[in-house]
């Protein structure tokens, strides 16, 4: 009478055919497959500067010749490729400084004060981000001209630290905004004037923020070429030169460099997130 | 640490723009005792709270701090101390360098020992070296006294700090804080909406509305004898009716309630015009079935008809319809061994006059709240 | 009026809230200006006046002298109508190619940012940092990987001419193909990254609503998803568009004098032939250009959606 008292016995029914088992499991995992070979494409580039970064040298590096390990055990072999380096750090590191500091001075602001002219320097900010580097390049390069400033190192750090700091002031005013603000009221309420405040907590809380944007301003500026291009007059940095000797013929050394500044970088980035996956808190 | 100092808060007022949060605030709050600033949300009472922390200034008026003038100082010169809402506890810090922050800003010696002391006093001197991330709520609720106590401050501000833990964690929290309280000697301002929680824990009790006081008393004081319908239906809840007074006898009021009369003890009367509120709270008044006797003496309303009986396992609540359309409330300890009376009753209401009051003014005070909860009566 | 019994208002608002106090700035007015300066001097001496100076270039023309590099101020605003008509398949080259690889960078990285945001757990961050990873080695680099990758006697082009996917005289490379493949590429994370910010934002619970009330998963992509991820789209597309439009270094490495962009133009402009009237001109009809486009697509898309 009742049909209810047999539960039914769906979590044992029959498999299905092999075809559809597979159809299901492929509509499942469609988009996981598609990730992986959208990622082995983004990657197949890197995969080749890495492999022939192992090629024996010669004047071009077209070939397979070879594998050696000296190109990672001599890198400067290529006087050039080392001088080139050494410049894009040098201009690295002082351009993110310098775009550093101004910029988180800058969300600083933006962040936690009201002040007129508030719309003008956020599109000021924003500008920069927006237009097309070719034009950025021009326009330097026109105002250096017309200055009769002789092209090189300081020209360039003064373009990389302008494209820089719109991004730094971005990365640095979202940390800020997001600190709550009671935490400083504690840190008042338990006696610590503004300054203690600032350096005990506020500044602590936001490091991390800046740390990032330095890291951004260093990658931006590193790996810059088309301003860099424009301003640069005789000094070579990593991508210019690159560039100028993709025509006679690239050394093996500038990949290792190319493939040795990736895995670093990953290394960097991978190693600060499973830090932070196993601070406190988890 | 000065244990001995008042709180005075003079003429005090707090705008925002053309918003008034406090409007001419005047509270004294002995050194020592437990107060609760109570009141609904946007009351006024949190901006009460942060003017005497220092993290608000008054637009006008003046606080003092025993005979000190703290008006315009800064927080971290006062000595005052709060315990926050969401603790603020510092997430880059342990435990043990939170609750020594304070004292390491005001160069204290002893530090260990101050901190290992505090710590013991909200009996979690184990978690020294946890980062407050890894503590659950109610822990972090306790550093965060800790991290204030542990200063000995003159006054030590609590803004709503059991908001966030749930019920039966609450109910331990309000009985430890009154303990520490009492342990320590520290005058406690506790701020919060919960009116439960601030008749189990404070000495006395300011009740805030829309930047003002309504009434300053005692638990006792304040439930028993409400001054204002606000007082009156914000704490607990009140049967109001309207009336007019008829005449007087003795010390008692004798007041005309939809053709039934009532009497209102004289010293219970807060209203000066022939038209009031009377009210008893529902606790107060006992239900008689139709046809029983009705015992003497007693303030009577008869023609009631059950409408709804739910049983709380402790008492059973009634809601009791009257001849001229009002529901009022009863509700009885659960002593009697027949049950709950069904709904239809006939029933009257019957209570001791010394237990009624009345009020002035417009009953739909604090009952503008029960209009957006749309459901009751 | 009924008097009833009030219930305990479990906090439900009174009269409206005060609005939020204004932050206490006890350090006085000045400091926002103080903090400001430093970053807006540089931005403005390096990045506003160096456009009016490129402003002045475009009007000038070349001195009497005819010595190269020498250059008057004429006010000739005809220097613009010169340099569009005679650039005029530069430019939609240009923006050609930057919009086809902005479409294509779309169709690659919406289903990319897709399975980051929900298919991800707790692998999304690493995943993230692999789709960026990329730049962390120079991008010349890359893109000249590209072109040997696609290189005639390379593994990949004999490979597909041996299935007979291309025919035998394809060249794959020094050509517009190449180009926009390699716009595409450089931008990916471009789009990819804004179009994750938005994904990531949309709470599950909502698609598990469209689900609920009876959408099959196409329809709950086509009705909730992507309209939710509407504001990342137009963020990725503006992210990706922008630059590559401008974008001259893909153009020179992997095409060929056919398929030369704006950029290439300017540059040639500067080192080549010395010209820089012609080359500001034309900087400035390319910022125009994107700004129109730019303007007309976001009033299209719907400027509500764009935060």
């Amino acid at each position: 009478m009742t049909t209810l008292a047999q539960p039914s016995r769906t979590t044992t029914a029959p498999r299905p055919a092999r075809p559809r088992r597979l159809r299901r499991w492929l509509g499942e995992n469609a988009l996981r497959i598609y990730a992986g070979l959208a990622l082995a494409y983004v990657f197949l580039p890197i995969a080749y500067v890495t492999v022939f970064s192992f090629n024996v040298p010669g004047r071009t590096n077209l070939t397979w010749r070879g594998f050696t390990t000296t190109n990672w055990a001599h890198p400067c072999d290529a006087p050039d490729v080392c001088a080139a380096v050494g410049n894009s750090l040098r201009i690295g590191l002082v351009s993110t400084l310098i775009a550093t500091v101004l910029g988180t001075l800058m969300a600083f602001a933006l962040a936690r004060h009201r002040f007129r002219g508030r719309a003008t320097t956020n599109v000021l900010l924003f500008l920069p981000m927006a237009t097309p580097e070719v034009v950025l390049a021009a326009s330097l390069l026109t105002l250096f001209l017309n200055l009769r400033l002789p092209l090189g190192y300081w020209t360039i750090v003064a373009a990389h630290v302008m494209f820089c700091i719109s991004f730094v002031v971005v990365t640095v005013k979202a940390r800020v905004a997001s600190l709550d603000p009671r935490l400083e009221q504690a840190a008042r309420d338990l006696y610590a004037g503004e300054f203690e405040t600032f350096r005990r907590i506020t500044l602590p809380l936001v490091a991390p923020g800046i740390a990032g944007a330095a890291l951004l301003a260093f990658s931006l500026s590193f790996d810059d070429f088309i301003i860099t291009n424009f301003v640069s007059g005789e000094v070579t940095t990593f991508p210019k030169f690159v560039y100028v000797s993709a025509q006679r013929g690239i050394p093996a050394q500038a990949y290792v460099i190319g493939a040795a500044a990736f895995f670093v970088s990953l290394a960097v980035v991978l190693g600060g997130e499973a830090l932070r996956r196993r601070g406190p808190g988890r | 640490m000065s244990g001995g100092a008042d709180l005075r808060l003079s003429s005090v007022t707090k705008r925002f723009g053309d918003f008034v949060a406090v409007d001419d605030l005047d509270l004294t709050i002995p050194a020592g005792s437990f107060f609760a600033l109570l009141g609904p949300s946007g009351c006024g009472k949190t901006t009460t709270l942060r003017m005497v922390a220092g993290l608000e200034e008054p637009t006008q008026g003046r606080i003092h701090l025993g005979d000190r003038d703290v008006t315009t100082t800064k927080p971290h010169q006062r000595e005052v101390n709060t315990v926050f809402q969401t603790y603020a506890l510092f997430p880059h810090m342990d435990v043990f360098e939170n609750v020594a922050f304070g004292l390491r800003r005001r160069k204290v010696k002893d530090v260990t020992a101050k901190v290992d002391e505090a710590l013991n006093l909200v009996e979690l001197g184990h978690l020294a070296r946890r980062r407050p991330a890894q503590l659950s709520g109610g822990q972090q609720q306790r550093i965060a006294l800790a991290r204030a106590v542990v200063n000995r401050p003159s006054v030590l501000l609590l803004d709503e700090p059991l908001g966030a833990l749930d019920l039966k964690l609450r109910r331990q929290m309000q009985v430890e804080l009154k303990r520490i309280q009492t342990e320590v000697g520290l005058t406690f301002v506790h701020v919060t909406h919960d009116q439960e929680e601030a008749m189990t824990m404070a000495d006395t009790i300011a009740v805030m509305n829309a930047g003002r006081i309504e009434q300053l008393g005692s638990p006792l004081d304040l439930y028993e004898s409400p001054h204002t319908t606000f007082v009156a239906n914000f704490l607990g809840q009140s049967n109001l009716l309207e009336g007019s007074v008829q005449g007087r006898s003795g010390d008692d009021v004798l007041v005309h309630v939809h053709g039934r009369r009532l009497v209102v003890p004289g010293h219970r009367n807060r209203s000066t015009t022939a038209g009031l509120l009377v009210g008893v709270r529902p606790e107060k008044v006992g239900l008689v079935p139709q046809g029983r006797a009705v015992p003497e003496g007693q303030n009577l309303l008869d023609g009631g008809v059950v409408v709804d009986a739910s049983f709380c396992g402790v008492s059973t609540q009634y809601l009791v319809r009257m001849p001229w359309g009002q529901q009022l409330s009863v509700f009885t300890q659960n002593l009697a061994v027949g049950g709950v009376l069904p709904v239809g009753t006939a029933v009257s209401l019957a209570w001791e006059p010394a237990h009624t009051f009345a009020l002035a003014g417009d009953a739909a005070a604090g009952a503008e709240v029960e209009d957006a909860l749309a459901g009751v009566g | 009026m009924t008097i009833a019994s009030a219930t305990h208002p479990p906090g439900i608002g009174q009269p409206a809230r005060p609005p939020a106090p204004p932050e206490r700035s006890r350090r006085g007015r000045r400091t926002p200006y103080l903090l400001l300066l430093p970053g807006l001097v540089w931005l403005l001496a390096f990045f506003a006046v160096p456009l009016v100076t490129l402003a002045g270039t475009s009007t000038q023309t070349p001195a009497p002298s005819g010595e190269t590099g020498a250059f008057q101020q004429t006010f000739r605003l005809a220097n613009y109508l010169d340099a569009l008509t005679e650039y005029a398949p530069q430019f939609g080259r240009s923006f050609l190619y930057a919009l086809v690889a902005t479409v294509l960078a779309l169709l690659i990285g919406y289903p990319l940012a897709y399975a980051i945001a929900f298919k991800a757990g707790r692998w999304r961050n690493v995943l993230l940092v692999l789709v960026v990873a990329p730049f962390f080695c120079s991008f010349i680099l890359r893109t000249i990987a590209w072109r040997q990758i696609l290189a005639d006697e390379g593994f990949v082009v004999r490979s597909l001419k041996s299935l007979h996917l291309i025919g035998d005289t394809t060249t794959l490379t020094a050509s517009a193909v190449a180009v926009v493949a390699g716009i595409t590429y450089n931008f990916l994370p471009f789009m990819t990254l804004p179009l994750y910010a938005s994904l990531e934002r949309i709470d599950g619970r909502l698609l598990e609503a469209g689900a609920d009330l009876y959408g099959s998963s196409p329809t709950v992509f086509r009705k909730v998803t992507f309209p939710l991820s509407m504001p990342g789209v137009v963020a990725g597309t503006l992210l990706t568009f922008i630059p590559a439009a401008g974008d001259y270094v893909n153009a020179a490495l992997l095409g060929n004098s056919r398929t030369t962009m704006i950029g290439n133009v300017v540059q040639s402009r500067f080192f080549t032939i010395v010209d820089y009237p012609t080359a500001a001109a034309l900087s400035f009809l390319l910022m125009a250009a994107i700004v129109v486009l730019v303007a007309v697509y976001v009033r299209r898309a719907g400027t509500e959606e764009l935060v």
